[in-house]
């Protein structure tokens, strides 16, 4: 195949940036989408120019790293797919493709393609967690879980925490994120004595890093790799709702 | 050097409980006047950190990727191991002990083994208190499966993605660390040397990844859970940032480093398409619970699969091994593809895959009972290569996965240098020469939420380490040193990119110290490593500058160091002359081609230790006794 590339090059967070076009010939439709960027970035280290910077590790559509606007869609034109799961197939020969980092105020561009996602651990910090300090554990099979409890706590537990919701939020919200791991933990009988103050404080962690309000676009649950339903996020609202109804502490 | 294991002493099944006890305490009041550095956020950094945290410790942790949630365990997908005995079916601790070293070929040590079997069961206790959603029955209680080489269904799993969601576990609970101001966390961190002063590790030099600053940390102790070093071979199911340089200049300052050579090569993964591929991916050991494995009778039989009666198929792991069929060990199964598409027999453009077939399972339980077992790889079988596994059989190739090696540890996961504790894949412990499905997982939790924190405090409590700081002249010199490495390969400008180096090293690991070694083949590479280091040094191109985020110069500095390791790997597959586990001699072999051990010479831990850059490496041997179990020639026919 034969691509054109417009790829944002922005050289430190302070850097104004802006859209390269690459001349892209000889990629094979096998390659994945970051392969395919390998090849570019040893052309133009060839020629001694700067590679271009993009987070990336697993390339099993796990880990959350890789995270690319594609065509202004976060992770491409593939539904239930990462960056890295993408393959060149994909596209048509002799298409352009526009390469963008993720956007959002509360995800502020490091290099080129590279984001902060930091905001994310923050949330999780708030209390994104059960406190069950190492050691105190009862028989794991003493606490019995419906099957289709825990099933239902896995669809949301398989959030890789990309941050592709907020990049495709046109309010930049982190809610289903947010919602997700909420959902994972109260879904469970363990996750039941926190579930309120979690909720509370989580979602007040989510404003706090300036993400936007959640409006109900549900382009979230379009870009998200992992398919996380935005369900999740009714489900947080009424959490919340109710935990404010109660005293928490 | 000091190889003494400690392994205390006792009955086997009393060891760890009686070690428990004889070992010192940190009073509670002082344990957060003492620093501790943990140096990655898997499952044994992360469990590691986030359990120092709860006891009080003042913890640093580091991890080179934006997350710690986003270390490389994420990718585990099989399961973890557990000798809960919940089926009834047979299992017990003594099972997955004497599994473990029967499975390591009797090259683990006994003492390390049989605790991690004890506490494989504590693991499980503590995941689920946290959360973790692991699969169930209709019941509520836990469901399991057979993995990997066992007869008896110990396995814990959450759908494909068992790594994942414990991972998850661990970085929720250090998270809540991190909240609670117990562990400081620094990611996009790397650290680039290790400082030992009077002998003891009291320390680490880093470079910040977006700044590009160089930074000292001290402590009172440090904790290495860096994972493995599968990625000299430049195509691994590792993540691509996964690396070896932590533990490398460690080595150089004085751990020694454990059977470097050990390295599992992967049955079941996705085989190479094109000189692109920049990684290879793993497709689950479980899938050989339902698929079976073979190739065409006959050399170059190009048909399609599915035309390809059933008579004219070789099951070739069920015609061998009748007891073990398909669930033979990783080992021997990798080897038994090598050997039929060396034959010619191999299937794909390549001639390099075997097939992976479910129609006979789908025909026995139906599409959706698979679908509801493998969904997720089968999609992503069908993501990379573009084909539909439900109607044509998987193709699949052995792929360098895990790397048994590591540095020395003891009994307390202490290496030889005072003070550094190494966890997880990074060190050499529990799994002998080849490792079983699912214990790795097993390993890292036990290490980190279980073993480290004991034995650090005793370590701490005995050694009442002086107070330094990063004024001290040894790590005035380590910053120098890190800043120094970073300038020259951004001065050198020279033609070859990094991965092409990476490449070419991977190529001649691949053949020459890979599922079959010969000291021919190792003697050649032994030529060809510091050649190619050579040209490294002089010809790399590492365009930018190292005072900003510079993924090319964070390559090279890896690269470098498994230029230098590659070396160690073949020296060591060199001297040890008898084939076990995943080490196969070629010229070590019984008459029907099976792994033969040579236990009168060989029954130690081969310990490298490191004696300057123009000296061969000293070899140091911890003699492995075994009181419990009896060698014995491993066999699964
Ligand atoms: C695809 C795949 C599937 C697997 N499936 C299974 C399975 O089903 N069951 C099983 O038991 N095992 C499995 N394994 C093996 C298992 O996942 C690993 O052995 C294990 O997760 C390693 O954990 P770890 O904590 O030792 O290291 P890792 O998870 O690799 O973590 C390493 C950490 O160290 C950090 N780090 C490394 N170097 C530096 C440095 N220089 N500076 C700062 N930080 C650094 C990294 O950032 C990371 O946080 C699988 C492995 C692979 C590749
Ligand atoms: S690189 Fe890990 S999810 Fe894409």
């Amino acid at each position: 195949m034969h691509l054109r590339l417009r790829v944002w090059r922005q050289a430190s967070a302070t850097a104004t940036g802006k859209l390269v076009e690459y001349d892209a010939p000889n990629i094979s439709p096998d390659m994945s989408f970051l392969e395919m960027l390998d090849v570019v970035n040893e052309r133009l280290m060839e020629k001694g120019d700067d590679p271009i910077a993009f987070d990336h590790d697993c390339r099993e559509g796990i880990c959350g790293s890789c995270s690319l606007m594609i065509n202004g869609a976060a992770h491409g034109p593939m539904k239930a797919t990462a960056t890295c799961q993408l393959h060149m197939r994909s596209f048509r020969d002799g298409e352009t493709i526009d390469v963008e980092p993720w956007r959002a105020k509360a995800f502020p561009v490091i290099r080129d393609l590279v984001v902060d996602r930091s905001a994310l651990d923050r949330i999780i910090q708030a209390g994104g967690f059960i406190s069950a300090a190492t050691g105190g554990a009862q028989d794991a099979n003493a606490i019995l879980v419906p099957k289709t409890a825990a099933d239902a706590a896995m669809d949301a537990a398989a959030c890789i925490g990309c941050g592709a919701c907020v990049a495709a939020c046109p309010n930049a919200s982190a809610s289903l994120f947010t919602a997700s791991k909420i959902s994972h933990l109260g879904h469970l009988p363990q996750g039941q004595p926190e579930r309120r103050r979690r909720v509370l404080s989580m979602v007040n962690q989510m404003e706090l890093e300036e993400f936007g309000g959640c409006t109900l676009y549900g382009e979230c649950q379009e870009a998200c790799p992992k398919e996380i339903s935005i369900d999740t996020i009714s489900r947080m609202n009424g959490d919340f709702i109710r935990a404010g109804l109660t005293d928490w502490r | 050097m000091n190889l003494n294991a400690r392994i205390p002493a006792g009955p086997l099944e009393k060891k760890w409980d009686r070690h428990r006890f004889e070992m010192k305490l940190v009073n509670p009041a002082n344990k957060r006047k003492y620093n501790v550095i943990v140096v990655g956020t898997g499952l044994g950094g992360g469990a590691a950190a986030a359990t120092l945290g709860e006891l009080g410790y003042n913890v640093q942790c580091f991890c080179f990727q934006d997350s710690p949630r986003r270390a490389h365990s994420i990718a585990a997908q099989g399961g973890i191991n557990a000798a809960k005995n919940y089926q009834n079916d047979g299992d017990s601790i003594y099972r997955l002990f004497y599994d473990t070293v029967k499975g390591g070929d009797f090259r683990a040590r006994e003492a390390n083994v049989y605790r991690l079997a004890q506490i494989s069961v504590n693991i499980i206790d503590q995941c689920v208190a946290q959360g973790v959603p692991f699969a169930r029955e209709y019941g509520g209680l836990l469901a399991n499966r057979s993995f990997g080489g066992a007869q008896v269904s110990r396995t814990f799993y959450a759908r494909g993605q068992t790594g994942q969601q414990l991972l998850l576990g661990a970085y929720q609970a250090l998270e809540r660390q991190i909240g609670a101001g117990t562990v400081r966390m620094f990611p996009r961190t790397e650290m680039l040397d290790l400082v030992v002063v009077d002998g003891r590790a009291r320390g680490i030099v880093v470079r910040d990844l977006v700044t590009g600053d160089v930074r000292s940390h001290v402590a009172d102790a440090v904790v290495l859970g860096t994972g493995g070093y599968g990625n000299v071979f430049y195509l691994s199911t590792n993540a691509k940032g996964s690396n070896a340089t932590a533990i490398w200049r460690a080595y150089k300052r004085g751990a020694a480093f454990a059977n470097p050579c050990f390295t599992q090569i992967h049955p079941t993964c996705i085989p190479v398409s094109g000189e692109y591929q920049s990684k290879l991916t793993l497709m689950s050991e479980s899938l050989r619970n339902d698929g079976r494995v073979w190739v065409p009778k006959s050399v170059g039989d190009k048909r399609a699969p599915n035309s390809i009666p059933e008579g004219e198929r070789d099951y070739y792991l069920e015609r061998k091994y009748p007891s073990f069929g398909n669930l033979a060990p990783r080992d021997i199964a990798s080897r038994g593809a090598k050997e039929v598409c060396d034959e010619g027999r191999g299937v794909g453009e390549s001639g390099l895959g075997v097939y992976l077939d479910f129609a006979d399972s789908i025909r026995r339980v139906g599409e959706s009972v698979i679908r509801e077992r493998y969904g997720n790889l089968f999609e992503m079988y069908q993501r990379i290569t573009d084909e539909n596994p439900y109607e044509v059989p998987m193709r699949i190739y052995p792929a360098v996965h895990y790397t048994m090696g590591g540095l020395w540890v003891d009994y307390n996961l202490m290496s030889t240098v005072p003070g550094l504790h190494v966890i997880g894949e990074a060190n050499f412990s529990d799994h002998g020469a080849n490792r079983l499905g699912a214990s790795a997982l097993m390993q890292g939790l036990a290490d980190g939420y279980f073993v480290l924190p004991n034995t650090i405090g005793d370590y701490l409590a005995s050694s009442k380490p002086e107070k330094i700081d990063v004024s001290h002249a040894a790590f005035r010199d380590a910053e120098a040193e890190v800043v120094d490495r970073a300038r020259r390969f951004v001065d050198l400008r020279g033609k070859r990119t990094v991965d092409s180096f990476h490449r070419e090293l991977g190529k001649i690991m691949w053949d020459k110290c890979g599922m079959a070694r010969n000291a021919a083949g190792l003697k050649m590479a032994l030529e060809q490593i510091p050649r190619l280091r050579e040209e490294f040094w002089r010809d790399v191109n590492v365009p930018g500058s190292d005072r900003q985020l510079n993924q090319a110069l964070e390559k090279a500095g890896r690269v470098a160091d498994f230029l230098e390791l590659a070396e160690l790997m073949c020296i060591d597959a060199l001297h040890r002359e008898e084939s076990c586990g995943g080490h196969f001699r070629e010229e070590s072999q019984t008459p029907d081609g099976e792994a033969l051990r040579n236990d009168e010479r060989f029954t130690y831990v081969a310990a490298w230790e490191y004696a300057g850059a123009t000296n061969a490496p000293l070899l140091q041997r911890e003699p492995l006794v075994f009181e419990n179990v009896k060698l014995s020639q491993r066999s699964y026919k």
